[in-house]
């Protein structure tokens, strides 16, 4: 029997996961027809979530939010920074639902078991956010990973989707294999499975053994893998120019950061007194990232490929807020990837846009003289891809001004050159996309623009890069709030 | 002599390490992969289950099942894959899977 503790902190997530067990019901007794219903299922479902994340009644039985509360036993943790990511995911989620609203309808895919696996994934990575365990870790992480597989290789009568998922499927498994391996060393030499005890034993010097440090280093190496860091990012380019274009900007939003939420969480408190021993390996993903995202991203000509050089990089600048640690790297990794987020995913909203003659593109040149053919299209690019480039009036410049500010107070001088040096390589490809658009001829019409669920992302997208930097107190109290309540 | 903790490490060692070459060396065939994932899996369990033996802690005992029934899924939603990819492509072969470059 659940106990009342439990029940109020997973709140939100025994909800989703009765709700995807609903929507799964009504997806085999009654097949297509109901896929857009699910949809609005699904989406209302987050909505409701989000709700039940911050809601007063629950609030006041965590105390306010001030310290983490825990439920399953130690199993799960529910604490300012877990409830940020999940409001994070929830909004990601929603959104890339709504990216693929008629998507495929139009490709003939239409299936409704597309939002039941959004559910099941999205309740995997709030599982992730809340690990305090490496029990559930990896289920939170195992349930994230089966339904993305399939996701990947959702359009099963084209060759270039289901050998993204059978590639994403290969890889991934070998990343938890990885993980598995590493989580038994580390039981195996410290006895515990634990974060907490974890935390105390390494802070104490009373666990520290080489077995728990190699261990470590198999975690590490996976959670790159699943964050797409170099040198482990390979499976990245491929999948995200193979899966379906909704689900590609699924991919770069949500289990992106559940993957990094865990990455902190891991990092920052159960291995924060190794911390001598692990900062030089993300210091190398770190740096690996920004450059080979950067430069492996000048010669790519399909916009996908490109947008998953940009995430590569993206990975890059993340990490430097682990690296810099404490409060502050906790704040600016979640200030830059919930800009990231609504960035990536208005670029997609973008490439969705993107048809001509009845069939989607996906390469550079298709956007050529897109400003006269369709000017607001192009503005909104020009808005998306100016932001991603950093240049100061968009959002994406302080993204990348804290996270460059953090690290300098850090002490991290070389680390901030490298970064600001490869965000200027990789301006080229952003701005390149504004010149193509605005400076080449044009190659025709698009077809008219998708529904209005493409429509809103775009809108939402464009507006905030620009909102936030009017209004950015939100945001950053928000971010400060949930980085007090880190333990790290 | 007698059986002790290494040498359930070495085993599970080796046979993650044939596992990790498994995917990694392997030119010929899918399904070798899916095998060596789940030798992989195996040999954690390995670990898992002597660690939990010799420390007298049920930690151990409990992950292996939840990664036997985890991987349980993940073999099936992997052969589903592949069988779908095999309606594509005609064939299995590692070196053919190559549509993406890059």
């Amino acid at each position: 029997m659940i106990n009342p503790q439990t029940f109020m902190v997973a709140l939100p997530e025994i909800l989703i996961a009765l709700m995807g067990l609903l929507c799964l019901i009504l997806a085999a007794a009654c097949g297509p027809r109901v896929t857009r219903h699910i949809g609005i299922l699904a989406i209302a479902t987050f909505a409701l979530a989000g709700f039940l994340l911050f809601c007063h009644f629950r609030m006041r039985f965590l105390l306010n939010g001030a310290l983490p509360v825990y439920g399953f036993g130690t199993q799960f943790v529910d604490d300012s920074f877990a409830r940020y990511v999940k409001a994070v995911i929830l909004g990601a989620s929603a959104l890339s639902l709504l990216l693929s609203w008629s998507y495929f309808e139009k490709d003939g895919d239409h299936r409704p078991e597309y939002p039941v696996l959004i559910i099941f994934a999205t309740l995997g990575m709030m599982l992730m956010a809340s690990a305090s365990n490496f029990i559930s870790l990896y289920v939170g992480l195992e349930l994230q990973s089966l339904p993305l597989y399939v996701l990947a290789a959702f359009r099963r009568d084209t060759l270039k989707s289901s050998e993204a998922g059978l590639k994403y499927f290969a890889l991934g498994a070998l990343s938890s294999g990885l993980l598995l391996y590493g989580v038994s060393l580390i039981y195996g030499f410290a006895g515990t499975t634990d974060f907490v005890s974890l935390a105390i034993g390494f802070r104490d010097h009373t666990l520290i053994h080489p077995g728990v440090v190699v261990g470590m280093v198999f975690v590490c190496a996976a959670l790159a893998f699943k964050l797409s860091g170099v040198p482990f990012h390979m499976w990245a380019p491929d999948v995200y120019e193979g899966a379906p274009t909704p689900v590609t900007a699924f991919f770069a939003s949500a289990p992106k950061l559940a993957a990094l939420a865990l990455f902190t969480r891991f990092l920052l408190e159960p291995m924060n007194g190794l911390a001598s021993q692990w900062h030089q390996i993300v210091f190398f993903i770190s740096v690996a990232s920004m450059l080979w995202g950067a430069f492996a991203g000048l010669v790519q000509s399909n916009l996908k490929r490109l947008l998953a050089y940009s995430s590569i990089a993206n990975v890059g600048y993340l990490l430097v807020g682990i690296l810099v640690g404490g409060k502050a790297g906790v704040q600016v990794i979640l200030i830059y990837f919930t800009i990231y987020a609504l960035n990536t995913l208005g670029a997609f909203a973008v490439i969705l846009c993107l048809r001509r003659n009845g069939k989607s593109t996906e390469e550079i040149t298709d956007l050529s003289g897109l400003s006269k053919t369709n000017p607001v299209v192009a503005l909104v690019m020009t808005v998306l891809m100016f932001s991603m480039a950093g240049v100061p009036p968009m959002a994406g410049f302080f993204g990348k001004y804290f996270v460059f500010l953090s690290a300098i107070d850090a002490g991290l001088v070389p680390l901030t050159i490298i970064g600001v040096l490869s965000s200027v390589v990789t301006a080229y490809y952003y701005l390149r996309i504004v010149k193509v658009m605005y400076f080449d001829e044009p190659i025709g019409v698009l077809d008219p623009l998708p529904d209005w669920g493409v429509k809103t992302v775009m809108a939402i997208s464009s507006l905030s890069m620009i909102g936030i930097t009017i209004m950015p107190s939100p945001l950053i109290d928000q971010t400060l709030k949930a980085a007090r309540g880190f333990i790290g | 002599m007698i059986i002790g903790l290494p040498h359930f490490l070495v085993v599970a060692a080796l046979l993650f390490t044939i596992g990790v070459f498994g995917i990694f060396v392997n030119r010929r065939n899918i399904i070798v992969i899916l095998m060596a994932i789940e030798l992989m899996l195996l040999a954690v369990n390995i670990n898992f289950v002597a660690f939990s033996t010799y420390q007298n802690n049920m930690v151990g005992q409990i992950f292996t099942m939840i990664i036997l029934t985890v991987a349980a899924a993940e073999a099936a939603i992997g052969l589903a894959i592949l069988v779908v990819y095999f309606r594509n492509r005609g064939d299995i072969e590692v070196e053919h899977a190559n549509m993406m470059k890059g």
